[in-house]
């Protein structure tokens, strides 16, 4: 008699634990609470806020597009856009330019290969916060070591005005970037060089390539899939910078070096105006789609990938 | 075409040599291999004469011309890899012409040469796909007819079978050799399979420890193993070699150190004495009433033949024999050996005295 209760409760549970989707559905619950919680909850936030004229202590009331409205006839707003643009553009070329050919060297036989393998990975690996205050110091427009050298080599007379003048401080701030982003860049196409076998090399130096033309046919269009997913995510991560200009140049001189991500800040929480710093941010959305676009039709699996057992 | 000479070739990777002191002859046309167990330095022979490793002392000559100081390109040769080497992001017809693109030759002159060459191989019907859409014997074929297209001086293959099943093996054989009776293109062939090696060679060239054992042609080396290394690698299953002396009474008289009398042909006075190894390949041997008494330990029939391993006194010794057996293991035959076949080595140095 007693057994038979305890039986029951069995062949329910087990026929839960029989159904996989059930199964499944339980075993992804705290991903999902984690998920909706932090990411969707915050995420639809942002959108809704762009749609109001919350403030700081206030809350908005729904008023349609009217953010973006202002935003289309805000000169600093397009100021920023173009600046995100022209600072993700260049300085993911010359991470990309740099970390390849740095990656092409480490993949050599160097002596204390290891050591420099480490070594370069450095700048990654300082906060970001620590490193833009070094930046500061060696652009600071008395004490700069780079100003110091040049004037004791007599190349220029003064000191170097860095952040004040805007194409320098554009300039200074992608050189900033440039040097934090370029390990991400070496060490990643460094693993993908790894992966293309050293007798497709000697084959083809066999078959009469040159150093050059070896890069060229082989090493270029084997490492293109890798390339597209280190490249897809070094654009996001410039796109969406913030720490090293706001402790740089905090978007100045004359917001000549605000990006959207600082701009969106600014005015959504020392600016008060939440409803507006949200549509900036939201304004960011159609880019790194566009890019996220880019790299799902990058990444798709080449014809030559296709097929085959192994 | 050309030959192929190693004038006393000599590599050290760091302190450690790997290639002690080689000299080879290779003539115009020959099918030459290089065999022996891994670690012997036959691939990095090759390697070598590909231009893919220095040479640390001695002269490699292609065609009369010294290429020490060449880079591969400048060397005229092509080379088949164990995995193949075809560059996966081209087509088979992309990756057989790839020498001709990089020397810019016309449509019409890739056409000209990369057909005939799949068509040689049977790949006509490939040139469209990708290597990873291949067989591995097709891959191996695509790889062929890449150096076939460069019409090179000479060919090198450097383990090219060892990726295939055994099957596909023995028909690419086949092929392989069937390709260098057509083109005569000298090639040097590397594998550790002394069955390839005896199958496909002009020329084998047996390796040991950085070092050439022995030169000559499959049968030569076969018949007349010039040591003991030769002559337990060349021959499969391989041969016995029993420990012993020479009768103290009559050089036609071996005694193993487990006091078996063993037949010899003929042995050299000053063999007496000494410590020899007694060499007897597993073929010459028949089972005959009242020969030397052999317990059967293990009995493999395969049909054409039959693999028996025996106990001779206290030695473990391999048979091969056409006729069939119905004896049992834990029984004992007779054997009868053919004293005119059998060898006589020394044992301390390992040459061969007879």
């Amino acid at each position: 008699m007693t057994m038979t209760p305890t039986a029951k409760r069995n062949s329910a549970f087990g026929t839960m634990a029989r159904s996989n989707t059930a199964v499944g559905l339980f075993f992804m619950l705290p991903a999902a609470v984690f998920l909706i919680c932090f990411l969707t909850y915050p995420l639809g936030l942002g959108v809704w806020l762009g749609f109001t004229d919350a403030k700081i202590g206030r809350d908005g009331v729904f008023i349609g597009i009217e953010n973006y409205q202002a935003l289309a006839n805000d000169s600093v707003f397009w100021m920023a856009v173009y600046n995100t643009v022209l600072y993700t553009f260049i300085a993911s070329i010359l991470k990309f330019g740099f970390g390849l050919w740095l990656a092409m060297i480490l993949n050599e036989h160097l002596p204390f290969k290891s050591f420099f393998r480490a070594i370069i990975l450095l700048p990654w690996v300082v906060p970001t916060v620590l490193s833009a205050l070094a930046f500061w110091w060696i652009y600071d427009a008395q004490f700069s070591i780079i100003s110091w050298s040049l004037m004791q080599l007599g190349w220029i007379d003064g000191p170097i005005n860095f952040l004040g003048d805007p194409n320098n401080a554009r300039a200074s701030v992608i050189a900033a970037n440039v040097w934090r982003g370029i390990p991400f860049v070496a060490i990643s196409l460094l693993a993908g060089l790894q992966t293309i076998p050293q007798s497709l090399h000697e084959a083809a130096s066999l078959d009469g390539a040159t150093g050059w033309q070896r890069f060229r046919f082989i090493t270029l269009p084997m490492l293109t899939p890798i390339i597209a997913v280190v490249m897809t995510f070094s654009v996001l991560f410039t796109f969406t910078d913030f720490q090293l200009i706001y402790v740089l140049t905090k978007g100045g001189p004359v917001n000549a070096t605000h990006l959207m991500a600082t701009l969106s800040f600014q005015r959504g929480i020392p600016g008060g105006q939440l409803g507006e710093g949200a549509a900036i941010a939201v304004a960011m959305i159609p880019f790194l789609l566009a890019s996220i676009l880019f790299s799902f039709f990058g990444l798709q699996r080449r014809k030559w990938q296709q097929g085959g057992q192994d | 075409m050309a030959s192929v000479e190693f004038a006393d070739v000599r590599k050290s990777f760091g302190t450690h040599p790997v290639i002690k002191g080689v000299d080879i002859k290779i003539e115009d046309g020959e099918f030459v291999i290089l065999v022996g167990p891994s670690g012997c330095g036959k691939s990095t022979l090759l390697r070598m004469l590909a231009g893919l490793e220095n040479i640390s002392a001695g002269e490699i000559k292609i065609g009369g011309q010294v290429v020490n100081g060449l880079a591969p390109k400048e060397r005229d040769i092509a080379m088949v890899f164990q995995n193949y080497a075809l560059y996966p992001h081209m087509t088979v017809a992309d990756n057989m012409a790839f020498s001709l693109t990089l020397k810019r030759a016309s449509k019409a002159e890739i056409e000209k040469r990369v057909k005939p060459a799949a068509e040689i191989l049977g790949l006509t019907p490939l040139l469209d796909r990708f290597p990873r859409q291949l067989s591995g014997g097709q891959r191996q074929r695509v790889a062929m007819g890449r150096a076939i297209v460069r019409d090179p001086q000479v060919f090198l293959f450097d383990e090219p079978l060892s990726n295939l099943d055994a099957k596909l093996r023995v028909a690419m054989r086949a092929e392989i050799k069937e390709l260098h009776q057509r083109l005569k293109t000298t090639t040097v062939y590397v594998t550790h399979d002394q069955i390839e090696a005896m199958t496909m060679a002009d020329k084998i060239v047996v390796m040991h420890d950085g070092l050439v054992e022995q030169i000559g042609a499959p049968l030569e080396l076969y018949d007349q193993p010039a040591n003991l290394f030769v002559a337990s690698f060349i021959g499969s299953p391989a041969m016995n070699m029993i420990k012993g002396k020479l009768d103290p009474s009559s050089t036609l008289k071996f005694k193993t150190d487990n006091g078996v009398e063993l037949p010899v042909a003929k042995a050299p006075e000053s063999a007496k004495g000494r410590a020899l190894i007694y060499g007897l390949r597993p073929e010459h041997m028949t089972i005959v009433d009242g020969g030397i008494p052999a317990e059967v330990v293990v009995i493999e029939p395969t049909g054409s033949e039959t693999q028996m391993i025996m106990r001779v006194g206290g030695d473990l010794v391999t048979g091969v024999f056409h006729q069939r057996i119905n004896a049992k293991p834990g029984e004992t035959v007779g054997l009868s050996i053919h004293a005119e076949a059998t060898y006589l080595f020394d044992a301390e140095t390992g040459k061969r005295l007879v």
